[in-house]
């Protein structure tokens, strides 16, 4: 790999700051009491403390996966700490009153929430560590009937649509991560769409991990009930730090009969440094049900970051005709491992699903994709389309492709392309002799190259992440 | 063609050049003044498309001796890009392809380059799209190809005119055509080498690379060279390039030889 290319990837990350706020952390370790303590600081009814301890002790007898393509040492799940809040001096009652350091970082991040709110249309709750600090546009959203604000709130406001859905998408004991995240869990938005309401705008969360070694354990949850939609758009950042992080999400969609439910995610946490050290560790479990007739659930996802993302948005095709895409971009460098991709279950009549995914892969980085096309004996008529390619930048890289195609039903059909291209010298010599410099080509090489993803993305987003992939592989071609 | 007191664009001085340490040019001399057209000719593996690459930049060769200046200035001061931006072109022999990324886009973003480096006024979007497609309409390509990827599934007859349409584009002071006419039928031919006719002026030169005749019975040469092992070996006018066809290339190495030998 030549010299202009590395340079173009090795840019330095640059979220990497930490903001000085009062931390109320919780002891490290993980226990009954650490579960409870949790529950109490954050107030919660005794059905909750219960799902949470059935969590954990499923959690007890299970193990960590194995079977991802990645490596790392093994994680002492005791010297997390599984609780930090940002100590408030009172409760907030206007974007005001908000810790002007808090919103000088999220300006640093490129997201001034005035602004942003105000210009973009896009409501935005933000996730500060684990609990939410601002929500804006709430009382428009609240006209129309949506409920949109952080799960705590939601626990406290609306237990009853809570207690009906959390973990009926992804069970307590769905898989280790999932377990661990259902049992410790802090805080994470819900969503809520009533009948016939289509949802007037974005909505947006930005999350930020912020106390080192604080393990973030977010719980997303969003209902679209009959013939509601909404776009839904999730943007990560984090700062630096040398050890490594674990964040551990559940992500819950359950789209009723004719909803839409979108589901867009540019991630862009630490990456670690160029030699591997530091990063996030993504263990994420994504999940939507469609499980109304006609209903529709597409995730869209730009990951750029995290030392390893373990990673499957994955779709439940129960209602008739329902509809489940995954649009994927994950991008690796230096030491980063992605293994990432998605499952797509039909059950129900005539379902359909797409699945397109690219990987790009430079350094020593490793890319994986990893998906499950399983149809149900049920499931007459299912269609699926996958595609993946894989791009290899420079020669140290790895790129593979896990296709797993289960089916049971015969008047199934099921198609599956694959492609491996890598950038090479030619031609960014080409792009170079018509006067377009090495940035600038491979720039515009990875952006053809995941024109299929970015066109899915809402337009700000895929501004964002064009940008995003461009600084995060300058350097790496050449 | 030929022109009194025409400016030096190329003056090429005992060059050479190694790739993975093998040395393909052993000591290159020419002179190119604006206007002209020079045709390399010779045998595979003569060193023909190393010279041209060579003189673009390519990184997988490694300039050993010599000198070569353009306009005036020391070419290889220059990256690959800023000779681009100067005025030196290369049509590929093999032009690459470069999938989802959109032949107006790629070509609208060379133009603007190539325009801001000459202090003159890009385009837009829109803009572009009228005067691209003018220039399309000289090598008969159809606007289709402006939506479709770089070169992606493109015929290596369409490839070629894609090349040529950039030379139109970028109208540069040096057009090096690397082996153009290869890979082309008689009615392409003669589509792509009327554009480079119609491109040819006083204020530019063309060096044509190529295996055959035939191309020059379209494009008239100034200068026909005929390299062998790395050097230019003998140079005459067009009417050599006719000897050239009619008795193969080992007589021009024999006389040498014997001429060395006497």
């Amino acid at each position: 790999m030549s010299a202009v290319l590395q340079n173009l990837v090795n840019q330095p990350y640059k979220h990497g700051f930490v903001t000085k706020i009062e931390s109320d952390v919780a002891p490290r370790g993980l226990s009954e009491d650490t579960i409870r303590l949790i529950s109490a600081k954050k107030n919660e009814p005794a059905w909750l403390l219960e799902f949470r301890l059935k969590a954990y002790q499923q959690w007890l007898k299970m193990e960590e996966p194995k079977w991802p393509n990645v490596k790392y040492p093994q994680i002492d799940f005791q010297a997390i700490s599984y609780y930090s809040a940002p100590k408030p001096k009172q409760k907030l009652s206007s974007m005001d009153e908000v810790d002007p350091e808090l919103l000088r970082t999220f300006e640093k991040l490129g997201v001034p929430m005035h602004e942003r709110a105000a210009l973009a249309g896009v409501a935005v709750d933000v996730i500060f560590d684990s609990v939410s600090v601002a929500t804006t546009y709430k009382q428009k959203l609240a006209e129309v009937g949506i409920t949109f604000c952080s799960i705590s709130e939601a626990v406290q406001m609306h237990p009853d649509l809570v207690k009906q859905y959390l973990g009926t998408v992804v069970p307590v004991g769905d898989n280790y991560y999932a377990a661990l995240n259902s049992a410790v869990f802090t805080d994470g938005t819900f969503c809520f769409l009533p009948k016939g309401v289509k949802c007037p705008m974005d909505l947006s969360t930005y999350f930020r991990i912020n106390t080192e070694e604080s393990g973030q354990f977010e719980r997303t949850l969003i209902i679209a009930e009959e013939g509601a939609t909404v776009s839904y758009l999730e943007g990560c950042t984090a700062p630096k730090f040398d050890t490594n992080q674990l964040h551990a999400a559940v992500v819950e969609l359950v789209a009723l009969d004719n909803a839409d439910i979108k589901y867009s995610t540019v991630q862009n946490w630490y990456a670690g440094d160029e030699n591997g050290l530091g990063g996030i560790y993504n263990f994420v479990t994504k999940r939507g049900l469609a499980k109304g007739v006609n209903s529709r659930i597409s995730w869209t996802q730009v990951e750029t970051g995290s030392a390893i993302t373990w990673k499957y948005p994955s779709c439940v095709l129960q209602g008739d005709n329902s509809v489940g895409e995954f649009y994927s971009v994950a991008v690796t460098n230096h030491y980063q491992q992605a293994d990432t991709g998605t499952k797509m279950v039909h059950i129900g009549k005539n379902t359909r699903s797409t699945i397109v995914s690219k990987g790009i892969s430079a350094g020593h980085s490793n890319n994986s994709y990893r998906g499950l096309v399983k149809i149900a004996p049920t499931a007459a008529g299912a269609r699926n389309y996958s595609q993946c390619d894989s791009m290899l930048i420079g020669d140290q890289c790895a790129a593979n492709t896990f296709p797993y195609i289960q089916v049971r039903n015969h008047s199934a059909k099921v198609e599956h392309e694959a492609s491996t291209s890598k950038i090479g010298e030619d031609q960014l010599f080409y792009f170079a002799q018509r006067g377009i410099g090495n940035e600038e080509a491979v720039s515009m090489i990875i952006n053809g190259f995941c024109k299929d993803v970015f066109q899915q993305l809402p337009m700000e987003f895929a501004v964002e992440a064009t940008k995003l992939l461009g600084f995060k592989l300058e350097g790496s071609v050449g | 063609m030929i022109y009194q007191d025409s400016k030096t664009l190329l003056d090429v001085q005992g060059l050479r050049a190694t790739v993975n340490g093998i040395e393909i040019l052993k000591g290159i001399d020419l002179t190119i003044r604006s206007g002209e057209v020079h045709a390399i000719m010779g045998t595979n593996g003569s060193g023909k498309s190393t010279f041209a690459k060579v003189l673009a930049g390519h990184n997988a060769y490694q300039v050993t001796g010599g000198s070569v200046t353009f306009e005036g200035n020391n070419l290889f001061d220059l990256e690959p890009e800023e000779r681009a931006r100067a005025g030196v072109f290369l049509a590929f022999q093999y032009p690459i392809e470069i999938p989802g990324v959109a032949n107006s886009h790629f070509l609208r973003l060379a133009y603007n380059t190539v325009q801001a480096q000459r202090g003159r006024e890009e385009l837009d979007p829109l803009e572009f799209e009228d005067f691209v497609r003018e220039k399309m309409k000289l090598l008969e390509m159809n606007p289709d190809f402006l939506d479709r990827g770089v070169n992606e599934g493109f015929s290596g007859g369409e490839k070629k005119r894609n090349e040529i349409l950039q030379m139109a584009l970028l109208e540069p002071r040096l057009a090096i055509l690397d082996e153009t006419d290869s890979g082309l039928d008689i009615d392409a031919l003669r589509i792509v080498t009327s554009g480079v006719n119609h491109l040819a002026s006083k204020d530019n030169a063309i060096v044509l690379v190529t295996h055959y005749q035939r191309l020059l019975n379209y494009i008239v040469p100034d200068y026909v060279h005929v390299m062998e092992s790395g050097r230019i070996i003998k140079t005459g006018g067009k009417e050599l390039a006719l000897d050239l066809e009619m008795r193969g290339y080992d007589w021009v190495g024999a006389e040498r030889r014997a001429a060395a030998g006497a």
